[in-house]
């Protein structure tokens, strides 16, 4: 039995055709994006000429002007890489749990990075960035496979609901641990406190030089990932049917999505929703194909922690809000959005 | 015995949101008798059921209990009159069969109203009606699914309602708990003439079981009667689509429907002749 | 067929009363035990107090050594930790009932956020204090509440989607809490501990009067819709069939729990799990034996007072009520959320 030829034809131009619209889309967000860049470096509490900002961009450091300027580099820098780690790994995530509601914040992944750290400064006298994002990774790691395991117990399988209720319910469980760890030490309070706002304000070249190396590994590992989580959309059983190994496959995944949260969580503090709104965003832009959902998610991620990071600048000025506090003001009604669109029996 | 009921339902409109199930849907069902709503799926048989137990309100028409609309009456009045058993019931953790039942007094309940022994003489009929007196201090949880069945009904019979409303009490059932709950409620019936009105998938137990049939499509009444009237091949095949042979069912007497597909036919040329 | 068998009555009538017998006892055993907790915190502290001292104090003599002590110090913390446990276990167990999940918890779905978040804002932001605190905190709560149902509506209210808008909308007002913390002034750790996990430190007569008159009037409300509520624990529409206004009961239960709720949030904190922790625990030891309001309030004491006692004595160092409700809870809630998926069941 072989198709009509007609029909496959028909088939392969209509591939094409998407191909084109995509890549046209995908060129006018890298557009965007770096035109999030170039705003970030130019806009801040402290305004600046377009000349200033030309010699602070190449190191030059005389005028106070200028010295702003070059402290926005690296800021613009890492919002752009914790951005994309966050947007990949929220993409990741979504397609491993297939649960439009995942997102590092919602499962406690955050919450549980950030007690890991806490316990290391407190417990360990661990003080050497270097050795954070370890341990944030560990936390993470643990934190995202308890959840996901008590969330995907029972009928159902890992429902909307029973993934986020065990992710809020661990998420305050930990904070309270955090807390308990941190009170008798007034010594490091400030520091957590600091760290647990989530921000890219303190950003300097070694502390991204730092989480680099776990970046591209997280991001080399999900990226592979993509044709595999188009087989887990399937469902187990149809993926296990059409010769992928389940168990792998999701497990690869989710370790690129962890050191990628994880190592995000170490240098920024944690950031919720970037994971939830961007892939489904993206979605709407390229569709549900994670060959090309997971790169733009990336880049989509990038340019919303940019976004946020430049409002966070402009709306609270002389002060700033930290980029935690905008993307949770600009996530949770999005979340809530989801949820609203969402039929009943599918939560 | 009970008082019979008068239960008409006029031009009723209803359904969900901007999304229109039941429209212009008019019945009258026959006090003290047995009926059945069919229907294929989502044609508004559970939505008519809802809407007659107000626990949807219609967007147009009424649905009248001695000609008050329910949906303008006291609500703790009116369950003590209309009862409903929902498809899938949920009983409490750990709750016995006995606290179950109790449950079903609440309408007979004010906000300071003691307990009497007339309540306690309202579950005890219902427990020994259903045959469940026996499981009385069992948890509900541990029952199988007929005895669990029959727990809740005794519930809804404690509740003293002279109309009983029934969303696929047969649900999930096997063959021979279905037969068991078909019969408990026909026993209410003739013993107490309830006026039994249930949503049922099977078409056959529905025409066994039922004094009437509402033959229900694209949310209005498409046939009303007695099986005899309803369960014909023209109907079935307007109704849901499928080309059947009805024939006499040979244990009861009722019609009795048999599907025909593209397969297994011990006959084809005649059947595709049909 | 028609009376029912006289022995089948009698024994339906015996069942009952051996259950509310049972009931009875178990009530009788929280209050107890509530009084005891009282007696314990009354009579230790940095000294130990005889009861014979306690009692003459209570009876208003001039006791040297032990009237600051027992009058002003532990008197006040011992009846706001009453009146707050009983204030958060019936709020607590009014909300799970109606949403028929153990997990809805007003602390988990963002009531409690919504309040607490209110009160932040009003002490640390506008330098409010006295009685315009519960206030505010009463109307962000009650706001929180409402605009958590009205965005839940659709069609109707499901239990599903109201618990996941709830916790989208706590992830945001915790994010905001975080932030205003952070910008306070002076930190003052002690304070901020009181509005992330809650506090019974530092207690005032003064704060008792508006958490008893609230438990009285919308513990009164509550109760007098205890039938109701019963009832809805059997879905709604089995409610809706045995008479109960489903949507009148719903609306009286969220603004009693939540009013109540909220003035307990605005004296001492959200303190962590309580609301979550009362209502499972009393059905647990009321079993099938009658309505769990009234032990869930009283459970709810007995935490408070049990925590901050282990939460001042027992660990080294002085921890927070909240602190320990939460470590304690954690694993409850861990154990909760697999029985809940296990079975899929309701409270």
């Amino acid at each position: 039995m072989t198709g009509s030829a007609g029909l496959s034809d028909a088939i392969a131009v209509g591939r094409r055709r998407d191909s084109l619209s995509r890549l046209l889309r995908l060129g006018l967000l890298i557009a965007a994006v770096a035109g999030l860049c170039v705003l970030s470096v130019a806009v801040g509490t402290r305004p600046v000429g377009w000349a200033e900002i030309l010699s602070g961009v190449q190191g030059h450091v005389e005028t106070i002007g200028e010295a702003a300027v070059a402290l926005r580099v690296p800021r613009t820098l890492l919002a752009l890489l914790a951005g994309a780690a966050l947007g990949l790994s929220g993409a990741i995530m979504q397609g491993v749990t297939r649960n439009p509601l995942a997102d590092p914040g919602i499962l406690g992944v955050n919450s549980g990075a950030a007690l890991a750290v806490v316990i290391g400064m407190a417990w360990f006298g661990m003080d050497s960035a270097a050795i954070y994002v370890w341990v944030a990774i560990l936390g993470a790691a643990v934190t995202a496979v308890f959840v996901y395991a008590i969330g995907s117990l029972g009928r159902g399988g890992a429902t909307p609901l029973k993934l986020a209720l065990a992710g809020a319910a661990t998420s305050i469980a930990l904070s309270c641990f955090t807390i308990a760890v941190v009170l008798p030490r007034n010594d490091i309070a400030g520091g957590v406190r600091a760290w647990q706002i989530g921000g890219v304000g303190g950003a300097t070249y070694g502390s991204i030089w730092l989480v680099m190396p776990f970046l591209v590994v997280g991001f080399a590992i999900s990226l592979l990932s993509a044709r595999r989580l188009n087989s887990l959309a399937l469902g187990d059983e149809l993926a296990a049917g059409l010769g992928e190994n389940v168990a792998v496959a999701r497990g690869m995944a989710a370790l690129g999505a962890i050191l990628l949260c994880g190592a995000t969580t170490a240098a920024c503090g944690p950031i919720g929703f970037v994971g939830l709104v961007v892939p489904h965003l993206c979605r709407l832009l390229v569709g549900v194909d994670h060959r090309w959902l997971l790169p733009v998610s990336a880049l989509g991620g990038a340019g919303l922690l940019l976004l946020a990071d430049v409002a966070g600048r402009i709306v609270a000025r002389p002060s700033e809000l930290a980029v935690g506090v905008v993307t949770a003001f600009i996530g949770a009604p999005f979340f809530i959005w989801i949820v609203r669109r969402q039929k009943v029996w599918e939560l | 015995m009970t008082v019979s009921h008068e239960l008409a339902i006029e031009a009723l409109a209803a359904g969900y949101g901007d999304r229109p199930i039941l429209q212009g849907l008019d019945l009258t069902i026959a006090p003290g008798r047995i009926t059945s709503i069919v229907g294929a799926n989502a044609c508004g048989k559970s939505t008519l059921l809802r809407t007659i137990s107000r626990l949807l309100s219609p967007s147009a028409g009424q649905v009248l209990l001695d000609g008050r609309s329910v949906h303008r009456s006291p609500t703790r009045e009116l369950a003590r009159t209309l009862g409903l058993l929902p498809q899938t019931p949920v009983a409490p953790e750990g709750i016995t069969v006995a606290d179950l039942v109790s449950r079903g007094r609440h309408p007979h309940h004010g906000i300071l109203s003691r307990w009497t022994s007339a309540d306690d003489a309202a579950v005890a009929t219902a427990l020994e009606v259903t045959r469940t007196a026996n499981l009385a201090d069992r948890a509900v949880d541990e029952l199988s699914g007929g005895q669990r069945q029959r727990a809740w009904i005794a519930m809804a019979l404690a509740q003293e309602t002279d109309v009983l409303l029934l969303d696929e009490p047969t649900t999930y059932l096997d063959v021979s708990h279905q037969v068991e709950v078909l019969d408990l409620l026909t026993d209410l019936n003739q013993a107490r003439g309830i006026t039994i009105v249930m949503v049922l998938h099977d078409l056959n137990m529905a025409a066994r079981y039922s004094d009437r049939l509402v033959a229900m499509a694209q949310g209005r009444v498409h046939a009303h009667g007695t099986p005899e009237d309803v369960l014909s091949e023209a109907t079935i095949r307007q109704v849901f689509g499928l080309r059947c042979r009805v024939i006499p069912d040979p244990v009861s007497g009722k019609p009795m429907m048999l599907p025909i597909g593209r397969h297994r036919l011990a006959d084809p040329d005649a059947e595709s002749a049909a | 067929m028609s009376a029912g068998e006289p022995a089948l009555s009698a024994a339906v009538a015996a069942g009952r009363r051996r259950r509310a017998g049972a009931w009875r006892r178990v009530v009788a055993g929280l209050v107890l035990i509530v009084l005891a907790g009282v007696a314990l915190t009354l009579m230790l502290g940095q000294s130990f107090t005889p009861p014979g001292d306690v009692l003459r104090v209570l009876t208003g003599q001039e006791v040297p050594g032990a009237s600051f002590t027992v009058g002003h110090l532990r008197l006040p913390r011992a009846v706001l930790s009453v009146l707050v446990g009983m204030s958060f276990g019936l709020g607590g167990v009014a909300f799970q009932i109606m949403l028929r999940n153990p997990l809805a918890s007003p602390d988990i779905i963002g009531v409690s956020s919504g309040a607490s978040a209110a009160a932040v804002f009003a002490i640390v932001v506008l330098q409010m204090d006295g009685p315009m605190v519960p206030a505010v905190s009463v109307a962000a709560g009650l706001g929180v509440a409402l605009l958590i149902y009205a965005l839940a509506w659709k069609d109707g209210v499901t239990g599903a989607r109201l618990i996941l808008i709830g916790i989208g909308m706590a992830a945001m007002i915790d994010s905001f809490i975080a932030y205003v913390l952070s910008r306070a002034p002076s930190w003052d750790l002690q304070e901020a501990m009181r509005w992330l996990t809650g506090s019974v430190n530092g207690a005032r007569m003064e704060q008792a009067l508006p958490v008893l008159v609230s438990l009285l009037v919308f513990g009164g409300l509550l109760l007098s819709r205890a039938r109701d509520l019963e009832a809805l624990r059997m879905g709604e529409e089995a409610a809706a069939a045995l008479g109960v206004k489903v949507g009148l009961t719903r609306v009286t239960v969220i603004v009693a729990a939540v009013c109540m709720i909220a003035v307990a949030t605005a004296s001492v904190g959200p303190i962590a799990f309580l609301a979550f922790l009362s209502g499972p625990i009393a059905s647990r030891i009321v079993g099938p034996n009658g309505s769990i309001l009234i032990p869930a309030a009283l459970t709810g004491a007995c935490l408070v007072l049990v925590g901050d006692y282990i939460g001042q004595f027992l660990l080294p160092g002085r921890y927070p009520v909240g602190v320990v409700t939460g470590a304690l809870g954690a694993p409850y809630l861990i154990y909760l959320i697999i029985r809940v998926n296990r079975g899929g069941g309701a409270l």
